[in-house]
Order: structure tokens, then C-alpha cells, then sequence
């Protein structure tokens, strides 16, 4: 069977406009789908109100976005520092052999689904806030957790990477000047990876800001605007998936709506992230 | 152009990019001659030797102008395809490059892309090609082994084994015994020394000793020019540029 | 008037940074190492030879996985069936049949962007496109496609890192010897970035194994095991999830999230072979 050499020349590039095609796709339904609620609510409403009742036709997705701007912000206070620190341990503190042994374990933590870590969560983690802090358990805070947990393999291992990609140079130049491995860290190092390190951030932060199975696990699902980090609350996406099923007439398109905010949202950040990444393996 | 050439090179240029590497060069291939190319790096040898059977083509910026005839026929329009030419003209390069297979893998990859299946006719090439490249009593013991096992001197007259598979009217080698040992060095050059019976060599080498000890015509090139070209004895005893006089006694390189 | 500040001698700083380092790192290990150790502790003893083959009794409350187990198979099959392809040419056109043109780089821009979609958005999609307009309902098809657009990111970045890498020499001797170009990419490149592609191809696996949002949307749940592309079917996390969330049975919760755990550690480790194999190859 031989194909003539163009041929095989078109059907590859088809295979390869196909992500296009299905980007285009994506974005085509996703924005006409949630079209009509630019017309009927309005995008200021939309956006800024505050109050997500689909049966008294109120579509405010502020709650929301502040449920998801607070669970992903409590996300990066939790796994940057942590994550951070073990990924500054594991390359400039640790023997080799120890470090070498536990990079591809903890990367292999980052495939455990999404869904197991909400479990735990709700298992261990929603009684253990409810006896310490009061209120029901079911949080921004119980989410902000386990997103935190969830975002520590993908900062550790990108910034490990970022370190490692650093030439040698520059640790031994500043130990040739008498400074400690501390100081190096910080001074050389920490300075030197920033584009890789910002790049796991801006990661871990669109992971966060995606993660949908979790939250609707342990973050209470309550529509009500939340007052501090112990209250329930829902996120862009938990909101999206709770309703879907049943949604009808303008709620779905209200949903689909929300949708294209945080697809916009997202998309921002990876293409910030890729270029940073690019930036930092120049 | 007559029956005795085979291959014609009408001012020939070669950019890549901005950078000029091939300045006008006009000059003809003799058939069963071995024509040597000498010169310091970067004057151009390699960029010519790639143009004669388009590799060149692989890389992005590479620019050419000017006639390149084999046989007759210009091998940039279409009377001549790409994999047809290269069929034609095979190439050797300086670091022995084996495929990720056997042996015998590796010798019958030309053919099989050719369509040939037949087992005993493969085997028949194999031990053909093998022979002519003075490898065939050192592994014909082991011709299912990988060719990674192979030294670096017997891998290289392996890949000239290879390229003899397609029966090339031209072989063009590139520096090929720039990472081989001195005994190696020598089966290598009289490997090609016997081709010339069958084969057109194009050599290009750092070595102007090696020019001297196998080649009948030698070309001198310096900063993509061709300076001087003859008989080898004339250039080695007589050259008529001050450069390549210069260069073949050390005074640069 | 200058202030002295009070600065430690950078020895004791680092002393200091190192037990805090340390400690952190302690904790972040520990935490994750937590998570694996609690579900194996509570899940293993429920994963048995009926839990594993039997079906899904009383909406799970007793029984076992087994349809879950079937509908993770079919749809994480047809999903590579469809983005491997798919992926692997892309990759090939990328890098072996193109120069940098714009085109390239929108269609590299396009790849990236669809790595970064959440995978709330693909099951909404796949709902939309899938389920309702191209009227295949909730089936192991709608499920697979849009998992197959999920993966085909993963796939091409893998592929094109695993093609690059094969040195530009294997090329020019391919075609040195008279080869097309297809011809070359089949027998020379493509042999060689095979552990690398397939590695890509086994990580999906272990992303797909763990999807739930895109599959509740587009493969439903049903419960029996599915004998059909057309069925609707569940996977072992959905069923996982539904159990937890439903509050079926926390016993089959843990077991089936103790079956979930262990998939992914089989298949990163095999990837993790299969990728020290790879770069033995390249040093060679």
C-alpha cells in the first residue's frame, strides 16, 4: 500500500489542525451557548451580582468568583511555600540517592484522581475543621486545603526541575565566594529560577482554579455569598457542575456563561505560564 | 561536457541564510576518479559536497543557485527526483552513524526501502557489500548482531557497506576518518581506493596527506572559493596559487 | 543617626533555614504519603476476587466494581483509540514535515491552550457537542470522544519531545539511502521515539483512570456493565465519587478508591520504566 508523499503530507496536516478544530469547537459552543445571558442579564449584572437564584431568574456569579478567587488563593498560600521549601530541600539539602528516589513518587502523587484527595478530605479533614473552628466543617478553608494538597506535586516537581536546569556555575561560583548553601539559595538560586518557579506557580494555579471533583466534595456547595473562609461556598466550577443536569432555559445558558468566564480566565494563565516556561529553558 | 565526466557544476552558490558558504564554484567530476577536497574549516568543502545529492534540503535556511548536472540532468528540476538521486549518489559521513539495528539490517535498509523482500536476494547484498568494504570476514559470523557492538573503525566501513547496497554511480565521503584510529584509517582508504573501479569518490579532508596518498584530482578550497584544481601530483609538486601553496606546506589551516 | 541591625552570622541563619527547610519538606512528604498509606489501609481489606468480578449490587452498596472496572477499559480505550492517532500524527507533521511558519505556531498555540482547559469544560462540551447535538446521549462514545479531545494535547507534547529527540543523523542516513520522507519517519524516526510516545500514551491512561468530571456529563452512570458503545457506562472514579458523595457505602468507597490508587501507581511505574529505558537508548 503506497500513498503518494502528498497525500501522506495532507492527512497529517488534518491530524494536526485537529486541535485547532477542536479548540474552535470548544470555544464556538461554549460562547454561544452562554450568549443569550449577555443580552438578558447583561454582563454587569452577571458579573458584579451577588445574589444566584435560578428560580426568581437572579444570575449572580459573584459568589463564585469569590469562592473560587479564595480557595485558589488559600490553594497557593498553602503548596507554594510548602512546595517551595521541599523542592529547595530535595535538590540543594538532600543526598542524591534520597532525592532521587522521591521525585518520581511525588510525581506520581500528582496523577492520584482529584476525587481521592476530596475524599480524604471529607473524611478526615471537614470533622477535624468543624471541632477546631466551629461552623459546619464544609469550607472555603476544608477547599483551600485540598486544592493546597492537590497543587503540591506540580509545584515541587516543576520547581525541582527549574533548579536542576540551573548550570553549575552557579552554585559553584558562589561557593567559591565563601557563602553558605543558604545564602546561595537565596541569592543565586531562588533569583535564577524565577521564570521556572513562576511558571509552577501560574500552574498549580490553573489547576487549582479547574478543579472541580473536590471542591463540590468538600467545600459546602452553599449559593450564598461567603463571609470568611469558614463558610460553604462554591466555586466558578462547582456551580457549573451541581446545576448542569437539571438546568433549563436561561439557567443553562447562565451556566455555560460562567463557563466561558472561566475558560477565559484560565486560558490567560497558561498562555502566561508557556511563555514563562519558554522563557525560563532559553 | 563529455562522456568522461558525470557530474557538471555550473557557478554554483550556496547561502545559508545571509552567509554565503559557496561562492560561484565551476567544475566537473570525472568518472571513476577519486577527486580529493582539501581546505581549512569553514571554506565551503561540505556545503558543496551536500549539494550533490541535496541534502542540503534538510536544513531550513540553505539557499542554492546555479546548474548541477549528473549525467546530464539537472538534479534540482523535476526530471530528477530527490530519493532518485540520492540513490545515485550515496553518502558517507565523518562520525559512523549505524542505524539502531543488526547488522544486516543495517546493509539491506536501502534496498528494503526499495521494495526488495526477497530473503536470499537481501542476503546476497549483504555479504556483496560487506565484502567490498573489507568487513565481511570480521562479522559474517554475527550478522543478526546489533551494529552498536561494532568498533568505531568497523561501524564506518559498515555505513560504507550500506551506501554500496544501492549501488551509487557516485559515493561522496565526509571526512570519514576523522574519528578513527590509524589502522582503521588505512582499510578505509584502501576500501576506497578499490571502489574506484566501480564508483565516482568525492572525498572531502582535513588530511592533505590522505588527499595525497588516494586521490587522482584535488580540489583546494578557501572561503567558499575553489582556488585551484588538478592532478594531484601537479598541486602536491607545483601548485599555481600562492594559497594553496601555502596551505598544502602548513603555513595555515 | 544609623540603626545597626541585628544580623545572625550566616552560619546560624542557614542552621536555621535548614530545620525550617527540613521541616516543611518533612510535611509536605508526609501529607502525601499520608493520603496514599490511609486509602490502602482502609481499601485493601475490601478489594477481593468477588469485589473485583462482581456487579454492582444495591446501587453499591454491596457487590462489586466490575461494570466500572468494563467502562473504564472501553472508554479509556476508545479514547486512545482516537487521540493516539490523532496525537501522534500531529506531532509528526509538527516536527518532521513542516518548517516554523505561522501556521505551525498557531496550531502549537492551539495545542496549548486545549492542555490548559479545565476538564469541567470538556464534560460541558462533550455534553453539548456530543450527548445532545450529535444526538449520541450519555454512551461509552460521548464519554470517549470527548475524553480522546482531553488527551490529545498530552499526547502531541510527548510525541514531539520523544520525535526531536532522535538524532538528526538517523534522518540524514535514512535519506542519504534513497527513502521518501514518510519512509524515513516510519523506519528511522518513529522506531526510536517509540518509548518516549509510548509513554505519553501510558501517562493519558493514568489521567483518564482518574477523570470524573468530563465522564459524568457525557457517559453518565449507569450501573450495569456496558455491552455496548452506545450504552451509557461509569468509571471507577465516577462510581467512586457517586459512593462518596451519595453517601452509599464508605466501605466500598474505600475499596474502590484502594482499586484507583493502585491503578495509577501500576501504571506510573511502568511508565517510569518504560521512560529509564528511553533515555538508555539515547546515551547509547
Amino acid at each position: 500500500m503506497k500513498m503518494p508523499e502528498w497525500l501522506i503530507r495532507r492527512v497529517l496536516f488534518l491530524t494536526a489542525f485537529s486541535s485547532l478544530a477542536i479548540l474552535a469547537l470548544i470555544a464556538l459552543f461554549i460562547l454561544k451557548e452562554g450568549f443569550p445571558v449577555l443580552t438578558s442579564v447583561g454582563p454587569g449584572r452577571f458579573l458584579l451580582g451577588k445574589t444566584w437564584l435560578p428560580g426568581n431568574n437572579l444570575y449572580g456569579i459573584l459568589p463564585f468568583i469569590i469562592g473560587s478567587l479564595w480557595v485558589t488563593a488559600g490553594a497557593l498560600a498553602i503548596g507554594v511555600p510548602l512546595g517551595l521549601a521541599c523542592a529547595i530541600c530535595l535538590v540543594e539539602f538532600v543526598p542524591r540517592t534520597v532525592s532521587r528516589f522521591l521525585k518520581p513518587t511525588i510525581e506520581l502523587l500528582a496523577g492520584i484522581p482529584s476525587v481521592v484527595y476530596g475524599f480524604i478530605g471529607v473524611v478526615i479533614l471537614t470533622p477535624w475543621i468543624r471541632s477546631t473552628f466551629g461552623g459546619p466543617g464544609f469550607s472555603l478553608l476544608a477547599g483551600a486545603l485540598v486544592l493546597g494538597v492537590m497543587i503540591l506535586p506540580t509545584i515541587i516537581s516543576i520547581s525541582m526541575d527549574a533548579f536542576q536546569a540551573l548550570p553549575p556555575s552557579y552554585r559553584e561560583g558562589s561557593i567559591a565566594l565563601g557563602a553558605t548553601r543558604w545564602q546561595t539559595v537565596h541569592l543565586v538560586l531562588l533569583p535564577g529560577a524565577r521564570s521556572g518557579i513562576l511558571a509552577a506557580v501560574i500552574l498549580g494555579m490553573g489547576r487549582a482554579v479547574g478543579e472541580t471533583m473536590a471542591v463540590i466534595m468538600v467545600a459546602g456547595n452553599a449559593v450564598k455569598m461567603p463571609r470568611t473562609i469558614l463558610d460553604p461556598a462554591r466555586t466558578l466550577t462547582s456551580n457549573i457542575a451541581l446545576e448542569m443536569s437539571y438546568a433549563m432555559g436561561m439557567h443553562r445558558h447562565a451556566l455555560f456563561a460562567t463557563a466561558v468566564v472561566l475558560l477565559f480566565f484560565v486560558l490567560v494563565l497558561n498562555v502566561i505560564a508557556g511563555f514563562l516556561i519558554r522563557r525560563a529553558n532559553d | 561536457m563529455n562522456d568522461d565526466t558525470i557530474f557538471v557544476i555550473n557557478n554554483l552558490r550556496v547561502w545559508y541564510g545571509a552567509v554565503e558558504a559557496v561562492r560561484n564554484i565551476s567544475c566537473g567530476i570525472r568518472r571513476h576518479e577519486i577527486l580529493g577536497i582539501i581546505g581549512p574549516a569553514n571554506s565551503g568543502k561540505t556545503s558543496f559536497l551536500r549539494t550533490l545529492n541535496r541534502l542540503n534540503d534538510l536544513v531550513p535556511s540553505c539557499r542554492t543557485e546555479g546548474e548541477v548536472l549528473l549525467n546530464g540532468v539537472d538534479i534540482y528540476s523535476d526530471d530528477m527526483p530527490v530519493p532518485e538521486l540520492r540513490k545515485r549518489v550515496g553518502m558517507v559521513f565523518a562520525l559512523p552513524v549505524p542505524l539502531p539495528m543488526s547488522i544486516m539490517d543495517n546493509i539491506t535498509y536501502g534496498p528494503r526501502m526499495q521494495g526488495i523482500r526477497s530473503r536470499s536476494t537481501l542476503s546476497e547484498i549483504t555479504e556483496k557489500c560487506l565484502r567490498a568494504a573489507s568487513l565481511w570476514d570480521e562479522v559474517k559470523d554475527r550478522l543478526h548482531v546489533s551494529a552498536f557492538r561494532l568498533s568505531g573503525g568497523q561501524q564506518q566501513r559498515l555505513c560504507i557497506a550500506r551506501t554500496l547496497a544501492l549501488q551509487p554511480d557516485v559515493i561522496l565521503f565526509d571526512e570519514p576518518c576523522s574519528g578513527l584510529d590509524p589502522i582503521s584509517t588505512a582499510k578505509v582508504e584502501a576500501t576506497m581506493v578499490e571502489l574506484k573501479q566501480r564508483h565516482t569518490i568525492v572525498l572531502v579532508t582535513n588530511n592533505t596527506k590522505q588527499a595525497s596518498r588516494v586521490s587522482d584530482r584535488v580540489a583546494f578550497f578557501l572561503q567558499g572559493e575553489l582556488v585551484e584544481i588538478g592532478a594531484t601530483d601537479r598541486i602536491f609538486t607545483a601548485p599555481r596559487d600562492r594559497r594553496t601553496e601555502d596551505y598544502i606546506a602548513g603555513r595555515f589551516g | 543617626m544609623t540603626e545597626q541591625r541585628f544580623r545572625l552570622p550566616p552560619r546560624t541563619t542557614q542552621a536555621l533555614v535548614q530545620i525550617l527547610l527540613y521541616l516543611a519538606c518533612g510535611v509536605a512528604i508526609f501529607i502525601l504519603a499520608f493520603v496514599i498509606i490511609f486509602i490502602l489501609k482502609n481499601g485493601l481489606p475490601v478489594v477481593t476476587w468477588r469485589f473485583l468480578t462482581g456487579p454492582v449490587v444495591d446501587m453499591g452498596k454491596a457487590g462489586g466494581i466490575f461494570p466500572s472496572i468494563v467502562g473504564t477499559v472501553f472508554i479509556t480505550g476508545l479514547a486512545l483509540c482516537i487521540a493516539t492517532p490523532l496525537g501522534v500524527g500531529s506531532a509528526i507533521y509538527l516536527t518532521e514535515y513542516t518548517r516554523p511558519t505561522r501556521i505551525t505556531r498557531f496550531i502549537r498555540f492551539g495545542v496549548e491552550c486545549l492542555a490548559g482547559v479545565p476538564s469541567i469544560i470538556f464534560g460541558l462540551f462533550g455534553f453539548v457537542f456530543f450527548v445532545v447535538t450529535l444526538r449520541l446521549g450519555w454512551s461509552i462514545l460521548s464519554g470517549g470522544l470527548s475524553l480522546a479531545a482531553m488527551l490529545l494535547p498530552t499526547i502531541i507534547r510527548t510525541s514531539e519531545e520523544a520525535i526531536k529527540a532522535v538524532p538528526v543523523s538517523y534522518r540524514e542516513v535514512s535519506y542519504c539511502l534513497g527513502t521518501t520522507r514518510w519512509q524515513t519517519v516510519v523506519h528511522s524516526v518513529l522506531p526510536s521515539a517509540l518509548p518516549g510516545i509510548l509513554t505519553g500514551i501510558i501517562l493519558s491512561i493514568g489521567r483518564s483512570v482518574g477523570e470524573t468530571a468530563v465522564l459524568i456529563f457525557t457517559a453518565g452512570s449507569a450501573i450495569q456493565t456496558p455491552t455496548s458503545l452506545m450504552q451509557s457506562a461509569r468509571t471507577m472514579s465516577v462510581h467512586f465519587y457517586l459512593l462518596a458523595r451519595e453517601g452509599i457505602s464508605m466501605q466500598m468507597a474505600y475499596g474502590t478508591a484502594a482499586i484507583l490508587v493502585i491503578s495509577i501507581l501500576i501504571i506510573n511505574i511502568i511508565s517510569y520504566g518504560l521512560m529509564h529505558r528511553f533515555i538508555s537508548r539515547r546515551t547509547r
